[in-house]
């Protein structure tokens, strides 16, 4: 899409207002809303699915009536941007997670939900970014592991030998929350992302 | 390459204990007594739960001195639960917090609910690696306990009462003082200061970004679906709900109706459908004479 003009970030759990915040400081011409029904959805260009808990998000997914408006607007190619309860849902295999939960399968890939551990174990670390100012300083929040990326998706951030941000044509993921600092440069990355999908 | 990936790697930093309140926003925390009703709390699509011996209301009615939980519930708790467990401290037990932080909770709540360990002082919260997060009455004791550590505050309400006037009445007043705040020019800061019995450099933030620096949830009384909407339509960021559940008839479907009620809790049409045929919430109880359990919080 030549001129994205409004972006939706998913409003029915977590940290969606940081997302809002980050997004319309990165561009003030762009319209960003929240998006909790199948209306609001038909509005958007691209959709910000944010961390929370992704047991919680499945299930209001599923009570809101958004799961398959969602699942049929990433299939017709909308762009999205996961980050932590987000990359769950847009992976295509999850372990550790509840068995009512499900997820929307557009990324190849294995995510083991906490993964890195409880909260005790959160942490922030520096990061090389592909296209981003190094080093950048992310923070995972009983943060998803991701165990195994099929061939289809790039890695353009990883620890330890685990991706943390991935892209997958117009679907970007990551372990992290880029809207838990003042750092928008991950944010950009999304908005070029959809500039160009 | 690979060894500059991770530069510095840190755990406990401000942000990485205030984050994980940030992901419990537009959520519901349950208290629970046992892993039985943690199953039926997580199956319900809580965020979080809490992790307590005895429900308010039952603290209430059994009086007595009322203490941490017992490690071992706390642990059985935690093997059933994929999502966060939080566990109360009495306040100034600072030995209590020791242990849950060993017990690897993800949350401390330092609660009047429980009988006040220190007459005086609040646990020093920045010692620990575990985050707190504390109940206020209104925005000075929220600014103070921040001020020690706390990375999440929850207006106290009444714990197991049933009764959301005072939950009303704290959210209001430390939203209201917010919002006085941010009209108030750089001089009355000081005065505001000095009557909150607040840090200035606290009082100041909130001038300039007119919230408070960490997340505000509401606690203490919601019984209904209606409920924890009001208090989300009055400025909470989630809702704990403790006796409401667990005391009133049929705990499941009034779980789960009090989370979509909170995610939907601008959208009369859904809290209509969700307040249908959920039988008999928790008796509740009257204020008169009821010993308040917000007034513990110095």
């Amino acid at each position: 899409m030549a001129d994205p003009s409004t972006i939706g970030v998913l409003a029915l759990q977590g940290a969606f207002a940081k997302h809002v915040s980050m997004l319309e400081q990165c561009d003030a011409s762009l319209k960003v809303i929240e998006v909790r029904t199948p209306a609001q959805l038909w509005l958007v260009d691209a959709l910000v699915i944010p961390g929370g808990e992704s047991t919680t998000i499945s299930k209001l997914l599923d009570l809101n009536q958004l799961r398959h408006p969602i699942a049929e607007r990433l299939a017709d190619g909308m762009a999205a941007f996961g980050t932590c309860a987000g990359l769950i849902l847009l992976a295509t295999k999850v372990l550790d997670g509840r068995e009512d939960q499900s997820s929307f399968g557009v990324i190849d890939a294995t995510v083991r939900r906490n993964g890195y551990g409880r909260q005790l174990d959160s942490f922030e670390a520096d990061l090389r970014v592909r296209g981003v100012e190094d080093p950048y300083r992310a923070v995972f929040i009983r943060a998803p592991k991701v165990e195994a990326v099929g061939p289809s998706v790039e890695i353009l951030a990883s620890i330890a030998g685990s991706a943390v941000l991935v892209q997958s044509g117009s679907i970007m993921a990551s372990a992290f929350h880029p809207e838990l600092t003042t750092d928008l440069q991950i944010h950009r990355l999304f908005l070029e992302l959809v500039r160009t999908s | 390459m690979a060894e500059r990936e991770i530069v510095q790697n840190e755990t406990a930093t401000v942000r990485v204990k205030r984050g994980l309140a940030e992901m419990l926003k537009g959520g519901v925390i349950m208290d629970v007594v046992n892993p039985d009703q943690a199953k039926i709390a997580e199956d319900a699509g809580a965020v979080a739960v809490m992790a307590l011996e005895r429900v308010p209301a039952d603290i209430r009615r059994d009086g007595g001195i009322s203490r941490m939980s017992d490690p071992e519930m706390i642990t059985g708790i935690q093997e059933v639960c994929t999502i966060p467990v939080m566990a109360k401290i009495r306040i100034g037990h600072f030995v209590e917090a020791q242990i849950l932080q060993y017990l690897g909770v993800d949350y401390v709540d330092e609660s009047e609910v429980l009988s006040p360990a220190d007459e005086s002082h609040h646990v020093d919260k920045f010692a620990f690696d575990v985050p707190f997060v504390c109940g206020a009455t209104n925005l000075g004791e929220a600014l103070r306990r921040i001020a020690e550590g706390a990375c999440m505050i929850r207006s106290k309400g009444e714990a197991g009462t049933g009764n959301i006037i005072e939950a009303v009445r704290h959210l209001r007043s430390i939203t209201g003082d917010i919002r006085k705040i941010t009209q108030a020019d750089s001089a009355e800061l000081f005065e505001w200061a000095k009557r909150l019995g607040a840090p200035l450099p606290l009082v100041q933030e909130i001038a300039q970004t007119a919230k408070l620096p960490v997340p505000l949830f509401c606690a203490g009384g919601i019984a209904t679906p209606a409920d924890a909407a009001l208090a989300m339509q009055l400025g909470a960021e989630s809702v704990f709900v403790g006796s409401g559940i667990f005391k009133s008839n049929d705990p499941a479907p009034r779980a789960r109706a009090i989370v979509e009620a909170t995610t939907n809790f601008d959208d009369p049409e859904v809290l209509a459908r969700v307040s249908r045929g959920l039988g008999a919430p928790m008796t509740g109880i009257g204020m008169d004479d009821t010993v308040k359990f917000a007034e513990r919080g110095w």
